[in-house]
């Protein structure tokens, strides 16, 4: 039984928010007064804007092959009943089996009774934001089972204690120091200790992590994963990384779950051609990632042979049925949007308030979970819509126009409830409807310009303006409008 | 009964969703391959893997038993591992302990100092081999617990762009292999994004290409 | 050919130097522009805000206002970009197929200043002078809504007696989005002193762009730190003459 199964709008319950979060200007203000985050998420992100534009000036028709990219994932969107169809057909064919969740509770405890059914009490994991949103771990964790991250940055995240702020390096956030002093600290509570003497070069960090992890992958008997793609027509799974802990996950346990959205299908098998392409370049800045494992079922005598997919829903049906909205299922999860997001790079990514930060977190979030809390409410308004983000999207989805949508979706909600700002824009709607009622408001305007003399500026003030003048002077109108001078001197002719 | 429930609930979410009503949408096929004559393909796939950090060697097809000795010499490595299927033209000579993988355990492969594989297909646009681990490329657990993997690639497997090789891999995917792609050792980007070689699968990525 | 000026209810109410010198502009390139006294808000701000109920008579107006001209001709890349990238979706929401028609008509024949001055009258030389140290800040929504490229910079460079110099990180928003300088005041600022950082680097007498909105975020922080750069408009600049100087 689940609570959700009828329900039209599955949503609230879909994607936990992290607890009491607040919203997004206040998050964002108070990330803003750290300033080692800043400073380290504003090197991490210029590094990899840098890197990935160097890669992509590499290519020869870079938006033929967004565009295919693009369009690829719009086939995949307009028919996914079929090749949802097709994907099963094929992984249980290759001797796989499959699991479908409507939502996050239902992924959970399919999960948890596949890992309960092989005796054990501890998993290893490789980075996946499938089993982030539906907080796996934590699901793991309540019944006794120790899920052990293994991506670098999920383990100084796990480790910390902390909460991930980038799709693709979960601990951006954080200095090589701060990484130091986590591993020296929390390390040995969970296995092999951080080796003595370890400094803060990121040789010996890595190095850290590798022995720290070694004892975990060889003992492991159960692995969970996410999937970048998966191949309808042959019904195979691809997981791309760098560090060869996937490799280890994928490979040396005896069973294998992989927790996939149901938006992550591709067609056939030769889709891949574009998005090796896309992907890599767009998130890592490399022509190729130094891993990519692809499995079609469990292979005779070579890896895991319990090999499970759980094809989970968790309002992504809800986003397929919003016609500008659907677009968001494209995503990849490459992060070159948050790289280039002049708010991200300054408000960081636990503002966000989901595992989802950054533009597309802005739009996907309130997108699954629903405009219902102050934080999901907030998320659309966190952009300056300067465009970067679909500028750089491998997938051209066109960030700015969701924001756009999803702030009329909020506003819509709140018709007939009264507010500061919709008096403000109802009272200012008014005025432009008619250029008499404008004109009329530009006497008072340049009255006051008038009464004000020589100043062009004025400096903080309070009330409403504050929060434009507390670090910004406000212009003083000009004594005569444009349409007055126009009307005075016949367009400059008299 | 629940998963029956779940699946016909998801498939008719989707049907209401209203996104699978329309004919198939006709996609514009991806912008054409490169193409480089057989020289500057390779070429251009030792640079890359260079970039990579991985290190190349390239031999004429007698010299492939001495270059491999020499790669493990230079590694003062002991011990390797390779298929029961590698052919002998390709492993090491006496002169090390050849250990053949007859269901070695993960505990057994991490006290062991190197592999030597084959691999399927070499893409030079991207600097990447890929391993199906049919035959002389042994099973996936090799080829990621020894701390030094030599990986020989012949010239004629190798191609110019990503989308060559993906068609390539197409049988062997038919046939339900699995395959690793491999671009340079291990990496991370993870601290301060750096890049540091060398984390938890091989830190040598050796790579003989046999002209 | 006729053409009209839309002025934007921002620059008419207050930025008026910037139209006018937009009016001196074009007629001394040969166009006599009209300007329709009944336009009012192409009603950006309240699309980007969500209000799109608001918005939708703008949009119907600006269609009515606009409709019989051959070009219309806007000193605000942000407003041009309204009405050529959004009036689509807010024309459809309304479900008047008069509006969707009306739109698809005048959205086309909408162009931002540099657009209308190199694409439509093919002039890269207007025959300005200008003798400062100047730095360009492309605008967001000329950049990357818009796409105006360089035209900017083509005419900026045909300016006599002007010192052009490159602005570090010069596509980088400025911070300003509308509402989202007031709602996420301080993010906006942040991002705004950045920009601001870079401009001082140029040590330019003038920093100009194609959008005063921008150049009111822009020119509100250098204000306040006493910087003693100047903002104005690309209009401004490309009006400017010899004998205006003298």
């Amino acid at each position: 039984m689940t609570t959700t199964s009828s329900n039209p709008n599955p949503l609230a319950d879909t994607m936990p928010t992290f607890i009491g979060m607040p919203k997004f200007p206040t998050m964002a203000k108070e990330a803003l007064g750290n300033t080692q985050q800043r400073r380290n998420l504003q090197h991490a992100t210029h590094t990899i804007r840098a890197k990935r534009a160097a890669v992509v000036g590499e290519m020869n028709d870079w938006e033929a092959l967004r565009r295919n990219g693009a369009d690829t994932k719009d086939e995949v969107l307009a028919h996914l009943d079929t090749y949802l169809e097709q994907l099963e057909a094929k992984l249980v064919e290759s001797g796989a089996t499959v699991h479908w969740a409507r939502d996050a509770e239902e992924a959970n405890r399919i999960v948890i009774g596949l890992v309960q059914a092989e005796g054990v009490d501890e998993v290893v994991k490789v980075k996946s934001m499938a089993t982030q949103e539906i907080e796996l771990n934590e699901a793991l964790e309540e019944v006794g089972i120790a899920a052990w991250e293994t991506d670098l940055a999920e383990l100084i995240v796990q480790l910390g204690d902390d909460r991930p702020s980038h799709i693709l390096v979960p601990a951006i956030h954080r200095g090589r120091a701060e990484i130091r002093e986590i591993f020296r600290n929390k390390m040995a509570a969970v296995g092999r200790p951080a080796p003595e003497g370890m400094t803060d070069e990121p040789r010996q960090l890595a190095e850290a992590a590798r022995l720290h992890l070694r004892e975990k992958f060889l003992r492991a008997k159960v692995a969970i994963s996410g999937a970048n793609f998966a191949i309808a027509d042959t019904g195979t799974l691809v997981v791309l990384e760098s560090e060869g802990n996937g490799r280890m996950c994928l490979t040396l346990p005896e069973t294998l779950i992989s927790v996939v959205g149901i938006e992550k299908v591709l067609p056939t098998w030769e889709d891949l051609g574009t998005f090796m392409q896309l992907l890599p370049r767009s998130s890592t800045g490399e022509r190729m990632n130094p891993y990519t494992t692809m499995w079609t079922g469990p292979a005779a005598g070579d890896g895991p042979q319990n090999v499970h997919v759980v094809l989970v829903d968790n309002g992504r049906t809800h986003v397929l049925a919003d016609e500008v909205g659907r677009q968001g299922l494209r995503c990849i999860r490459c992060s070159a949007c948050l790289n280039v997001c002049p708010v991200y790079e300054r408000a960081g990514g636990h503002a966000y308030g989901s595992v989802y930060p950054g533009p597309i977190g802005a739009v996907l979030t309130p997108q699954l979970r629903g405009t219902g809390s102050a934080i999901d409410q907030s998320l659309p308004y966190a952009s300056s819509l300067c465009g970067a983000c679909f500028e750089v999207c491998p997938v051209r989805i066109d960030i700015p126009r969701m924001l756009v949508h999803l702030r009329t979706q909020v506003v819509d909600e709140h018709r007939g409830t009264r507010n500061a700002e919709s008096s403000a824009m109802q009272a200012m709607a008014w005025m432009f409807a008619d250029n008499r009622r404008l004109q009329k408001a530009q006497r008072a305007a340049t009255l006051g310009g008038k009464l004000l003399g020589k100043r062009t500026s004025l400096g903080a003030i309070p009330g409403p303006a504050s929060a434009w003048s507390g670090a910004r002077d406000v212009p003083v109108p000009p004594k005569e409008t444009f349409r007055q001078w126009w009307s005075r001197t016949d367009g400059g002719r008299r | 009964m629940s998963q029956t429930d779940a699946r016909a609930v998801i498939l008719e979410r989707i049907r209401a969703a209203g996104a699978s009503s329309s004919a198939p949408a006709e996609v514009p096929p991806p912008p054409p391959d490169t193409v480089l004559d057989e020289s500057a393909m390779l070429e251009l796939l030792v640079e890359n893997l260079r970039d990579y950090r991985a290190v190349v060697t390239e031999v004429n097809g007698p010299e492939l038993r001495p270059a491999v000795d020499a790669v493990l010499q230079r590694h003062g490595c002991r011990t390797v591992t390779v298929a029961p299927a590698l052919d002998d033209s390709d492993r090491p000579t006496d002169a090390f302990t050849v250990i053949e993988d007859h269901g070695l355990s993960s505990q057994e492969l991490d006290g062991i100092d190197a592999v030597v594989t084959t691999s399927r297909v070499a893409i030079a646009e991207t600097g990447t081999v890929v391993l199906d681990h049919d035959g002389g490329q042994a099973r996936r657990a090799l080829s990621l617990v020894p701390d030094v993997h030599i990986c020989i690639v012949r010239a004629d497997q190798v191609v110019t762009s990503v989308p060559e090789g993906v068609s390539r891999l197409r049988p062997s995917v038919e046939k339900g292999l699995p395959l690793t792609w491999i671009s340079g050792p291990s990496a991370t980007s993870d601290i301060e994004l750096n890049r540091v070689e060398g984390v938890h699968g091989p830190r040598n990525l050796e790579v003989i290409l046999v002209r | 050919m006729r053409v009209a000026l839309f002025a934007t209810c921002f620059n008419d109410t207050m930025w008026p130097e910037t139209p006018k010198a937009t009016v001196r502009l074009l007629r001394r390139l040969g166009v006599e522009v009209e300007f329709p006294p009944e336009q009012t808000c192409c009603g950006q701000m309240f699309t980007n805000t969500g209000y799109a109920d608001e918005a939708i008579p703008l949009a119907r107006s600006f269609v009515d206002v606009f409709e019989g001209y051959d070009a219309v001709v806007s000193v605000s890349g942000s407003c041009t970009g309204s009405v050529r990238e959004q009036y689509g979706d807010l024309a459809k929401r309304s479900g008047d197929t008069a509006l969707v028609d009306g739109v698809a008509k005048v959205a086309p024949k909408t162009y931002e200043l540099s657009e209308f001055i190199v694409d439509v009258l093919g002039v890269t030389d207007v025959g300005a002078y200008f003798p400062h140290r100047v730095t360009y800040h492309p605008t967001c929504h000329s950049l990357r809504m818009l796409k105006v490229g360089d035209r900017p910079l083509q005419l900026l460079r045909e300016v006599r007696g002007i010192d052009l110099v490159d602005l570090p990180s010069a596509t980088e928003c400025c911070g300003f989005g509308g509402t989202f300088a007031m709602k996420n005041a301080d993010v906006s600022v942040a991002m705004g002193s950045d920009k601001v950082r870079h401009i001082r680097e140029t040590e330019a007498e003038v920093v100009v762009a194609g959008d005063n909105s921008c150049l009111a975020q822009i020119g509100g922080l250098l204000e306040r730190q006493r910087a003693g750069v100047r903002t104005m408009h690309l209009a401004e600049i490309l009006a400017s003459t010899e004998q205006e100087a003298s």
